[in-house]
């Protein structure tokens, strides 16, 4: 069969690259194009450079990576507790799946906008705060004065909205540890917590490093959160490629913030992969 | 701690009080964490529908005093969102069918066909994710507005296609792997063409694999921002639409606009629930 149709994967295959070629490889050649480029044509350094003298640059910058060090480590203790809740078979465990993997279709602006209702002034947070009598007025939460409240803000919505991916990554990673280790490690008298350092850490690497370059990728961009909850409040630099897009006016400038984007992707898939091995790595 | 010397304990069931106190606190854990994904959104709800009068009362009651729909049709009845909905709908159909068109045939010769070329093609296909969006519609805004297609619905779902390609591919690569080859060489030696044998045999046996991949593909795309906000100006989506106007609207008309957008996701989640270790799972190996 594989003979007679040698032509037919290819031919299957083709539109798919075809399609990438036109509308993700080319585009991505094109930015940097763009942010080597002037608004005059001229190639040169000057789109960088009007990036980096941007006076919002080293906020955005520092907010992005602040967002990406804070948000991270909680959703993975997020997204392990609830793989391991899964991975416990309570009853209704479809149940319990669902629930967790909800925010997965959720969008970021929503996600966002879900957050403004509960940490605005007449929010939900401050009336159960005051409800439960822990202050005597609403506490004000998001305002460009506390910055860092701002940034709290921004990591709870988006450890609520982005830590099912890793979950559902985690939950595959799990099921896919043979029962019997575990039962070995309980005939010799482990502890639960022995057997998720000893056992299911290290059986689960693969699946970690997966989640880690992903989510932190997706990181990099946040944007849609950020503005409904801090509005002008906080730089991102996603939030700087869409200013200079769109309001600007200048995609040189916008594709250089977005040429940032994707060095800081790469730069920590890189580092993922060096302080994770996996096995086969290992053996290359 | 047992030295070596002494035998190896038998398995020994944990004592009972033991086990069901660890058992208790694995539910509480659980019921915490459900209730900080689950809150929200009766948060959002309740405030969605809470009449606009009563939108800046305070504190709020967890049990809400009036319902109304008064908000939400406020925020329907808001100049350009209907239209801006109705776009939204047309792009995710647009990506939905495109990428299946596109994707789905190259995710059955890479689960059917061992060829030259088909570990690098998947690698390909991976690496794409490794590659943030938030790249692509810059560029792609100057390509359109060459071509003539800028702040078009088909320039949008062009974009959302190319995000959403390289799931589908995987996606339905591991649906078809799923579906056992012998039954197509089983149809073809009864005499099927090839063509017939997949049709008949292992289409409709795939089939509710593929629109879970296809639902999925459709909130991929009703939920993107960024690539609208940049590829679109007076043609918004919805979520585009939405941002611009976040700034100059009121609260009501915010929580109004996050309920409407959290409705499909939360339903699309709850249709492909039992997809979703296979779908997400089986992608990332």
């Amino acid at each position: 069969m594989t003979t007679r149709l040698g032509w037919a994967p290819y031919a299957l295959l083709l539109p798919s690259l075809l399609f990438l070629a036109v509308f993700f490889a080319a585009p991505m050649v094109q930015a940097f194009g763009l942010a080597l480029q002037a608004p005059d044509g001229t190639f040169g350094l000057t789109s960088i450079e009007r990036m980096l003298g941007d006076a919002r640059f080293r906020s955005a910058v520092a907010t992005t990576i602040a967002l990406v060090v804070l948000v991270i480590p909680i959703q993975f203790a997020l997204a392990m507790s609830m793989a391991l809740v899964i991975n416990a078979r309570l009853k209704g465990q479809g149940l319990w799946l669902y629930i967790y993997a909800l925010p997965l279709g959720i969008s970021e602006l929503a996600a966002g906008i879900v957050w403004v209702s509960i940490f605005t002034q007449s929010g939900w947070l401050n009336s159960i705060l005051m409800g439960i009598g822990l202050i005597d007025s609403p506490i004000t939460w998001q305002s460009a004065e506390t910055p860092w409240l701002l940034i709290m803000c921004v990591v709870v919505a988006e450890a609520w909205r982005a830590t099912s991916i890793i979950m559902i990554i985690l939950v595959a990673g799990l099921q896919s540890i043979p029962r019997e280790f575990l039962e070995a490690a309980d005939v010799y008298g482990a502890t639960t917590w022995q057997k998720i350092r000893r056992v299911v850490l290290p059986m689960l690497r693969p699946s970690l490093q997966v989640a880690l370059i992903l989510r932190t990728i997706l990181a990099f961009q946040v944007f849609a959160t950020v503005i409904a909850l801090a509005g002008s409040g906080l730089n991102v630099l996603a939030g700087e490629a869409q200013r200079w897009a769109t309001d600007i006016d200048n995609d040189h400038v916008a594709a250089a913030y977005a040429g940032l984007i994707l060095l800081l992707s790469l730069l920590s898939t890189i580092l993922f992969i060096v302080m994770l091995p996996t096995r086969e790595e290992h053996q290359a | 701690m047992t030295t070596a010397r002494e035998p190896v304990p038998m398995p020994r069931p944990r004592a009972g009080r033991e086990r069901i106190v660890g058992r208790g606190l694995i539910y509480l854990g659980a019921t915490l964490l459900a209730l900080f994904i689950l809150l929200p959104i009766y948060l959002i709800t309740v405030s969605a529908f809470t009449p606009r009068e009563n939108a800046f009362d305070f504190p709020h009651s967890l049990i809400p005093t009036a319902v109304s729909t008064d908000t939400i049709l406020f925020f329907i009845n808001a100049s350009g969102v209907i239209d801006s909905f109705w776009r939204s709908v047309i792009v995710a159909l647009i990506t939905l069918a495109l990428s299946l068109l596109i994707g789905a045939p190259a995710g059955y010769a890479i689960a059917r066909y061992a060829f030259r070329g088909r570990s690098g093609y998947r690698l390909v296909v991976l690496s794409t994710r490794a590659f943030p969006i938030v790249i692509l519609a810059i560029p792609l805004a100057v390509t359109y507005r060459l071509w003539g297609i800028d702040d078009t619905v088909i320039g949008v779902a062009f974009m959302h296609t190319a995000l959403a390609l390289p799931f589908t591919v995987l996606i339905t690569s591991s649906v078809f792997v799923s579906v056992p080859r012998e039954l197509e060489e089983a149809a073809q030696t009864l005499g099927c063409t090839p063509l017939q044998a997949f049709l008949r045999v292992s289409l409709p046996l795939a089939l509710p694999g593929l629109a879970a991949a296809a639902i999925f593909t459709w909130v991929l795309s009703w939920n993107d921002v960024f690539a609208a906000v940049i590829l679109t100006l007076r043609n918004p989506t919805l979520p585009a639409k939405i941002l611009a106007a976040l700034t100059q609207s009121p609260i009501y008309f915010q929580f109004a606009a996050g309920f409407v957008m959290l409705i499909p996701s939360v339903v699309v989640i709850f249709v492909i629930r039992r997809y979703l270790l296979g779908l997400w799972g089986r992608v990332v190996k």
